[in-house]
């Protein structure tokens, strides 16, 4: 099998772990949704989650950061380890591991009572990591840049930011989630919602969001996953619809030489 | 023989008819409503004029004088009982949307469902033996307060219903952003289900205005200017049915005008209410 | 950008001590306007019970079935109050029922849109009234009409009947009921149009493909299946007239006997605690009226109650049959 879409060189293998899933399971009410994912997420890399609808692999980001549990009969079982801890333990905050890692959604939910530049701020406002206004300014500045959205709204950082397109305000939604500094971006299919113009913007800045931060980014979209990432893990639900991760490695090697068949399959499109 | 296929007389004689009994009923309850609203506006414009709106009552038997002091009397008990539904109300209705799972939240809905039913001379009578009875005083205070527990389950449902219809593509925003949950509810949530609050409130302030039972033995009434709401205070609707119930013809005529005026006021509320609606589903 | 990675991790996994502080005040101020809102209805229940002692003491069970209502000799009892609430609202009732139950079903299923809405406007704008309102257009307007046209002919036609018979005042249970029963119509149409477009359009569909015309369906199908909704939203109302004061007080000519005619003025629980409570001068006579009021509670928790038992059902049945 050829595949003709461009593939990713993963960054070296010895950069750092900095977030780590072990033996991660997960339920919603009484019923099992993912079970037993173990999986690695190097410093500075962008790792996708790929896999037919139903697979679990939303579910699974969901549980990186935390808010799984906050569902009503929701569970989580299992260890994710940031930088060596486990965020699970009884002794951590949930609400403080979310400050550590961020996450972005399928559909742009910018709050829709503030203003493009509150909307930013929200976070460090009301975390209370900063408060000096000409502090705040230049977090505001510095995420909006990262975001690849600041020159097209920084004369109007105080409409409302309902006024943006829907790729603007999916910039917005990143520029917010960045700005409160967290060690590890999740994007729960960023761009499903988007146009391909806005989609592409979007690709194109997660390059240079993975120099500063480490990106986990769940997709659907095969060509996204190969042009994006530098690692892939594919999962799927087994006979009672209980996600697995059955193949992980780097993006080049799922994409040119899977090592399982439903791997391939899934690939060459003859599944899912 | 071909197949008959026209509805025979009599079924369609009854469909006809109850089409037009069924009409007959709504135009009956519609038009009445108009009727009412004609001879309030007829019989009130006439008593309608500056010195109505400006002056005291005058004696019992002397004619003229105004409801001036029922006007501002009303203001004042209507402004106490929302100042003082608004912190529970909302508060309770928060307390239920964010943490409301399980039988004691339940219990808690129950409470404002009897509440909501009860007659409001009930809750008048409640004002009257634990702030009037205790002092042995009238007081506007004490109106005010049973206004507010009328208030109460409109504002408590209403409350935890626009908390609860915000998005859960928002809360869910707040909370991935590491906010505590005060911080959350206070400067993203609350924001967002502020228009529903708001038409509950006027809801609420709009079925308290013109009650009049609670008043008969809490506020009491009064002849003269009162701005102390530990006194005994005119209210309008009470003013209306002093005067309606008395013998003299010109306390009638000024009966008409004082509804005039407040059934103006509860119409201005309901639209509001409805602006205030519209206006909130309109930005999401 | 995370320099320090050693160091950073501990400082940053649980809440700061302002946040924590800040996160259980915010839980104890709910919790305490919740708790107070309990208090005030516990506490309502409590005072009528506690006011109404002496009067329960000393009447007992046979307050309820006393036709007495003596301040002079301080002897007290309810029936006649009883029995004027109870037919009052009995006429209120049936007649807002039935224009209630038809009006609703004119504006949910026959109506076109441009004669719908301004007519449901204005029947919910019956709703917005306040009672005094009613009342006094009850006691000028719809009470001289009443005694001079309706009710003699009433009088002329059915007179022998024991309910039609006696002197016509224009104040009486009849007019109060009528009064009420145009208070409480917005209650019985709102909730039961909402309740006939909540039937399930496949229902329709399927008597039409049989051959009944649109009347037929209505009657025969549409109503029928939100009938237990129905007759919650009747009880609902009821509730209403079983507590509406100050109207009835108007018009229903406040006597506290008890008689056969409609035309006979007569008194509402509600209205003698109205009429009353600032001229009761001794504790015995507060208590009874206190007691009127503990009456008129339970009787509208019962009254509620089971009104929405009935549309909680109603619910319950529309989401099984999907």
């Amino acid at each position: 099998m050829q595949s003709t879409i461009a593939v990713k060189n993963a960054p070296t293998d010895d950069a750092r772990i900095v977030l780590s899933a072990r033996d991660v399971s997960a339920w919603y009410g009484g019923k099992l949704a993912i079970s037993d994912v173990s999986l690695d997420f190097r410093r500075n890399s962008i790792t996708a989650l790929m896999g037919p609808s139903g697979c679990g692999k939303t579910t699974l980001l969901r549980c990186l950061n935390r808010i799984h549990e906050a569902a009503l009969g929701a569970r989580v079982a299992g260890e994710v380890l940031l930088d060596g801890m486990d965020i699970y333990a009884s002794e951590v905050s949930p609400v403080m591991t979310r400050r550590q890692i961020g996450m972005v959604f399928q559909r742009p939910n910018p709050f829709p009572t503030m203003s493009i530049l509150d909307n930013v701020l929200t976070g460090p406002r009301y975390t209370g990591l900063a408060r000096d206004p000409h502090e705040l300014d230049q977090i505001a500045e510095e995420a909006l840049r990262r975001a690849a959205l600041f020159d097209e709204v920084k004369d109007k950082l105080r409409t409302p930011a309902s006024s943006l397109s829907g790729g603007q305000q999916q910039r917005l939604c990143i520029a917010r989630a960045l700005a409160v500094q967290p060690e590890v971006l999740l994007m729960d299919e960023p761009t499903s919602a988007l146009d391909p113009v806005s989609t592409l913007k979007i690709e194109d800045l997660m390059e240079h969001l993975a120099s500063e931060f480490t990106v986990v980014i769940v997709t659907h979209n095969l060509q996204q996953a190969a042009r994006v990432s530098h690692y892939a893990a594919f999962m799927l639900g087994d006979e009672h619809r209980v996600g697995r991760v059955v193949e992980y490695s780097s993006t080049e090697q799922i994409f040119t030489h899977p090592k399982e068949s439903r791997t391939e399959d899934y690939i060459t499109g003859r599944l899912g | 023989m071909i197949a008959d296929v026209r509805l025979d007389k009599g079924r369609r004689a009854r469909s006809a008819l109850g089409l037009i009994a069924t009409a007959f009923c709504s135009a009956l309850a519609a038009g009445l409503l108009v009727v009412l609203l004609g001879y309030v506006i007829i019989q009130g414009w006439g008593a309608l004029n500056p010195a109505f709106l400006t002056q005291l009552p005058r004696p019992v038997g002397v004619t003229g004088g105004g409801v001036a002091n029922g006007i501002v009397g009303s203001l004042i008990i209507v402004g106490i009982a929302t100042l003082m539904a608004i912190p529970v109300g909302i508060l309770t209705g928060l307390y239920l949307a964010v943490y409301g799972r399980g039988l004691a939240a339940e219990l808690v809905r129950f409470l404002a469902e009897v509440l909501s039913g009860l007659p409001s001379i009930a809750i008048g009578l409640f004002a009257y033996t634990i702030l009037v009875q205790p002092f042995s005083h009238f007081s506007a205070f004490s109106a005010a307060f049973a206004f507010t527990v009328l208030m109460l389950p409109l504002m408590i449902r209403t409350s935890e219903e626009a908390i609860r219809g915000v998005p859960t593509a928002i809360r869910e925003g707040a909370l991935a952003l590491g906010l505590p949950d005060y911080e959350g509810i206070l400067h993203i949530v609350l924001p967002v289900a502020r228009p529903l609050i708001v038409t509950g409130l006027l809801l609420a302030v709009a079925r308290v205005t013109g009650e009049t039972a609670p008043l008969l033995f809490t506020a009491f009434g009064s002849q003269f200017w009162e701005i102390n709401p530990g006194n005994p205070m005119a209210e309008l609707s009470l003013q209306i049915f002093t005067y309606a119930i008395s013998p003299y013809d010109d306390w009638h005529r000024q009966a008409w005008g004082g509804a005039l005026i407040l059934i103006l006021a509860v119409l201005v509320l309901n639209v509001g209410a409805r602006l205030a609606l519209s206006r909130g589903s309109r930005k999401r | 950008m995370r320099l320090d990675e050693a160091a950073a991790p501990a400082a940053r996994r649980t809440l700061s001590v302002r946040e924590r502080i800040a996160d259980r005040m915010f839980r104890f101020v709910l919790l305490a306007a919740t708790l107070l809102f309990v208090a005030i209805v516990l506490g309502l229940f409590a005072e009528l019970v506690h006011g109404s002692w002496e009067s329960i003491t000393t009447f007992g069970l046979a307050f309820v079935w006393s036709s007495q209502w003596n301040p002079v000799t301080n002897k007290f009892g309810a029936l006649p109050f009883i029995y004027g609430t109870v037919v009052s609202s009995a006429i209120a009732i049936a007649v807002a029922s039935v224009v209630g139950i038809a009006a609703a079903i004119f504006l949910a299923e026959f109506a076109p849109r441009f004669i719908a809405r301004p007519l449901s406007f204005f029947i919910e704008l019956l709703a917005a009234v306040p009672s005094v309102v009613f009342g006094l257009w009850g006691l000028f307007v719809l009470a001289p009409i009443l005694s001079a046209t309706v009710d003699p002919f009433f009088q002329r036609t059915l007179g022998f009947l024991p309910l039609f018979s006696g002197n016509i005042y224009g104040v009486g249970l009849l007019t109060a009921g009528l009064l009420l029963a145009l208070m409480i119509v917005p209650t019985v149409t709102a909730i039961t149009r909402d309740l006939i477009l909540a039937v399930p359009n496949e229902l329709r569909e399927a008597s039409i493909a049989l051959g009944a015309t649109r009347w037929e369906t209505t009657m025969r199908v549409v109503v029928p299946a939100a009938r237990v909704g129905i007759i919650g939203a009747c009880v609902l109302a009821l509730g209403r007239a079983l507590g509406e004061t100050i109207a009835a007080t108007m018009v229903i000519g406040n006597r506290p006997a008890i008689s056969a005619s409609l035309f006979a003025p007569s008194y509402t629980l509600s209205s003698v605690i109205a009429n009353e409570f600032t001229e009761a001068t001794s504790s015995i006579y507060l208590s009874a009226l206190l007691e009127l009021g503990l009456l008129l509670f339970i009787v509208s928790i019962i009254v509620n109650g089971s009104a929405r038992l009935m549309m909680w059902s109603m619910v319950r049945r529309q989401g099984r049959a999907r």
